[in-house]
């Protein structure tokens, strides 16, 4: 295995830390748009380094192109449906949790 | 490196089943989509890397249906059941 593969296989665990961490702040945060934060920002974070890893092992430009193009793909999905989600709750009236 | 591929996708999946006790407990409609929407990401990260790992290209294209399904799946939560659900309490 050359440097770049040490490489990749060090951005694609640093990838799965962030699901980790995503996944974690689903189950434990107080509330939906605490929630929504850790899903959106952490798990889509950790497909970028999964997508960083893998691009760097693509045999040419246009396989690295396709995947950043799913990345982004990716995040645009997440960040439509996150906006959607908060701003349909706060004209309900869902309140932010607060601190006691 | 695809055997730790095939490890990673592994530990990916057990933190998918991890989320789903969300889709259990979550109090509102949008906790158990949100659950629905860590399908898709994760997917999405699956797929990638089992396509690097068998050397399947093909695999890539799931992946980039995963992510138009995301945006669907989503969209048709919040115009369908988000606001409906909010009415009657979450």
């Amino acid at each position: 295995m050359g440097w770049l593969d040490w490489l990749s296989a060090g951005l694609v665990s640093v990838g799965a830390f962030f699901f980790l961490a995503g996944t974690v702040g689903l189950l434990r945060f107080p509330d939906v748009y605490t929630r929504l934060h850790a899903l959106t920002k952490a798990d889509n974070l950790g497909l970028g380094f999964v997508v960083a890893a893998l691009a760097l092992q693509a045999p040419d430009l246009s396989g690295a192109f396709k995947l950043l193009a799913i990345w982004t793909l990716a995040l645009f999905a997440s960040v439509t449906v996150a906006h959607l989600v908060a701003r349909a709750a706060l004209r309900e009236g869902l309140e932010p949790w607060r601190r006691r | 490196m695809n055997a730790f591929l095939f490890g990673v996708a592994i530990f990916l999946l057990a933190n998918l089943a991890a989320g789903l006790v969300r889709i259990m407990r979550g109090p509102t409609a949008a906790d158990r989509m949100l659950a629905a929407q860590l399908f898709a990401t994760t997917g999405i990260a699956v797929m990638l890397l089992l396509a690097e790992a068998l050397a399947q290209p093909a695999a890539q294209d799931v992946a980039l249906i995963f992510a138009v399904l995301a945006v669907l799946s989503g969209l048709a939560f919040v115009r369908r059941v988000w606001g409906k659900a909010l009415k009657e309490g979450g």
